[in-house]
């Protein structure tokens, strides 16, 4: 009797309370010195699974993306107000030490980027600045886990030592994403991870995705409905630097509820 | 252009008249006509430039490649101790003062048939002979005092015009009183030339001697000294200062008022005449800070003040052309800013820094205005052994030898050019390979 009624309260609760989302954003705006690209979004980013961002060029969903991990630091005219929190913490905090949150964010480009190095200083050097590593044995054996999680180790596991760069660009763009998440991030950011890559390179990117969602809440922007249709579980759509929908991938596409939405999905621009 | 050199009319006439078609072989000859005329320019332009380069290197090769030789007497010379140290003490001072001069002048006149009664012909015969002989004897009978009471076999300098006319530059034709050697001299000349006994040999003076009023005794040495203490200067205090200073304003410098202002001076500085630093540093180091004149330190800091916008710019450009996806890549992962820059910008933009490094030293190695106003314009004899002690430096040796009238001092000029281009050839070179071989490799 009382055992069941623990139980029943405890599910009861976790039907009340919906899972706690990863990511959440609350008036986020972008300001581009006196430009503003980002305007007021609200949204909570569920944890482990795909969430995308499409829109039109330049309707903010980058700058967006960038904010989550700070990238937009980078850029010394940018300014964000509002506030923006993964796992409850605001990443605008003075006092959170932004070197931290990318190793817990980690971010993968538009153009595959790795390092003018061997494949494994690729992977390695992150767990080695953030002192995951002490030994060669264990930067080794990071290496082979992200390149085996990346789907890449069957195919370099016997040129560890030569250069990154002188992979294919779809082996590049995995080699990017077993870099970063060789310091098992808990987010991945994908900044349009696939535009520069053929058809065959881009399914394979999309089938690690699937897989890796298991485990890490993934944000990826994509020009292509397609892909976004394909990959994600939900996805936002941006407009103009507003946040015009947000919901279910499958409702978004099926039955989106703003006009702007379905004129962008039905191709009408974009 | 063409279609403007047409008359309007003619131009509007033609329109209404047909539609202009895309194959109209007048149209297409102009301008495969003009496309060959520019590549003609182009072509003419190189060739004029490497004519002139070609006319500068032959003269300067056609005169300086004797300089590399010189003319030699074999000498038997009994180094007489009784002339030598007549007390027999040993002491330095003794040797070095002794009246060496005397005993060459001894065994030329016992190779040339006895010591003449004539005191005309005496001096003929000591005309052969460089007045600066007694050095080299002196320098090795310093070198090991043991020596003294024998007979050695010494090769020592001929008398510059000996030198010329064994280098074809004397003309024989010409009167012999207003020929630079007389009859008898060249009867014993061409005499001791058949035996072997007069030759041209390699100049390794040229390389280590210092400074002379005789052209046959005068080198570079000094000069070479002098051009490597304030080349180590620059490396030492311009590199990384410079770099330091790049990688700031690149890096981490905000962008305002007072930063610009930083930049628009830095590129002024790169175009300010080098007397005018040769004046700075004859007020700030010489008159200020009382440092010795004629000093290679001097001449360094100058050049470094010099050379620093140089390699300001030549390593901002090189941080600059590190792709910004790098950088991305870097903090993406997250490394530190200064992790970014250490790990990632400062190694790609090496090749290009070392480049504007070499580039800048090259300007440096080459200049001569603001070493005369600190003084580096000099007769300096003896090696310096510190950069705080006087020296002259390469182009200055050059200067200083050009404006000296000898015949002999002509080839030197051009002979001392040549090494001077040389060491710029081969920095030049060093920065040509480091680029090609750390060429982009992302």
């Amino acid at each position: 009797m009382v055992d069941m009624s623990v139980k029943d309260l405890s599910e009861s609760a976790a039907v009340a309370e919906p899972a706690k989302p990863k990511i959440t954003a609350r008036k986020t705006c972008v300001f581009y010195g006196e430009k503003q690209a980002l305007f007021d979004v609200d949204v909570d980013i569920p944890g482990n699974g795909i969430t995308a961002f499409i829109g039109p060029s330049g309707c903010g969903k980058s700058t967006f993306l960038r904010c989550i991990n700070r990238m937009n630091d980078t850029i010394a005219i940018a300014r964000v107000t509002g506030e923006i929190k993964v796992d409850g913490v605001d990443v605008y905090d003075r006092a959170l030490d932004v070197v931290e949150l990318r190793a817990r964010v980690g971010m993968v480009f538009q153009k595959p980027n790795p390092f003018p190095k061997s494949i494994f200083d690729n992977i390695a050097y992150g767990p080695r600045i953030h002192g995951l590593v002490k030994t060669k044995a264990e930067a080794e054996e990071i290496v082979v886990k992200s390149l085996q999680r990346a789907g890449l180790f069957e195919e370099v596991k016997d040129r560890l030592a030569e250069p990154g760069t002188g992979l294919s660009g779809g082996q590049q763009q995995r080699l990017c994403i077993a870099r970063a998440i060789a310091t098992s991030p808990e987010v991945l950011l994908m900044d349009e991870p696939c535009s520069a890559l053929d058809p065959i390179a881009t399914a394979r990117i999309e089938e690690l995705m699937d897989e890796l969602r298991q485990n890490l809440t993934i944000i990826i922007v994509t020009h292509s409905m397609q892909q976004a249709a394909r990959v994600s579980q939900r996805t936002a759509f941006f407009h103009l630097g507003r946040l015009i929908e947000e919901g279910p991938t499958t409702g978004i596409f099926t039955n989106p509820k703003n006009q702007r939405t379905q004129d962008y999905i039905t191709g009408r621009y974009g | 252009m063409t279609d403007q050199a047409i008359p309007a009319g003619d131009r509007a006439g033609k329109h209404d008249a047909v539609r202009p078609t895309l194959h109209d072989p007048a149209r297409l000859r102009r301008r495969y006509a003009a496309e060959r005329r520019y590549q003609a320019y182009g072509l003419a332009a190189i060739l004029f430039g490497l004519g002139f380069l070609v006319f500068l290197f032959g003269s300067i090769i056609g005169n300086g490649w004797s300089a590399f030789l010189q003319t030699g007497i074999r000498l038997e010379i009994a180094l007489d101790k009784s002339v030598i140290d007549p007390a027999g003490r040993g002491e330095r001072r003794t040797l070095q003062t002794a009246d060496y001069t005397k005993l060459a002048r001894e065994a030329l006149y016992a190779r040339l048939g006895g010591r003449p009664a004539d005191r005309k012909e005496r001096n003929q015969m000591n005309g052969l002979l460089s007045a600066n002989v007694d050095t080299q004897i002196r320098d090795a009978v310093l070198a090991d005092p043991s020596i003294i009471g024998t007979t050695r076999v010494f090769w020592v300098n001929a008398q510059g015009n000996v030198d010329q006319l064994l280098k074809g530059r004397i003309d024989r034709s010409i009167p012999e009183s207003r020929r630079q050697l007389s009859d008898r001299q060249l009867a014993w000349i061409d005499a001791m030339v058949a035996t072997g006994e007069v030759a041209r040999r390699f100049n390794w003076p040229l390389f280590t001697a210092g400074a002379s009023s005789q052209p046959e005794s005068a080198g570079v040495g000094v000069a070479l000294i002098g051009s490597f203490f304030m080349m180590l200067t620059v490396v030492l205090l311009a590199v990384p200062l410079g770099a330091m200073a790049a990688v700031y304003l690149e890096e981490f410098a905000p962008t305002n008022r007072w930063t610009d202002l930083i930049e628009i001076n830095i590129n002024n500085l790169a175009a300010v005449p080098s007397i005018v630093f040769g004046l700075l540093g004859l007020a700030v180091f010489i008159n200020f800070a009382g440092l010795p004149r004629s000093a290679s330190l001097v001449g360094g800091l100058v050049l470094t003040l010099m050379t620093l916008p140089t390699i300001i710019i030549a390593t901002r450009a090189a941080i600059r052309a590190v792709p910004p996806s790098i950088r991305e890549a870097a903090l993406g992962v997250g490394a530190s800013k200064m992790q970014t820059i250490t790990h990632h910008v400062l190694p790609l933009a090496l090749p290009g820094i070392m480049t504007g490094t070499i580039i800048g030293l090259v300007q440096a190695l080459g200049e001569t205005a603001p070493l005369l106003m600190i003084g580096m314009v000099a007769f300096v004899i003896d090696h310096p052994a510190t950069p705080l002690e006087p020296s002259t430096a390469l182009p200055v040796q050059i200067y200083m030898w050009a404006t000296s009238a000898e015949r002999g001092f002509v080839e030197r000029t051009a002979g001392a050019t040549i090494i001077l281009l040389l060491f710029l050839f081969v920095m030049n070179a060093a920065a040509v390979l480091l680029r090609r071989r750390y060429q982009k490799k992302w």
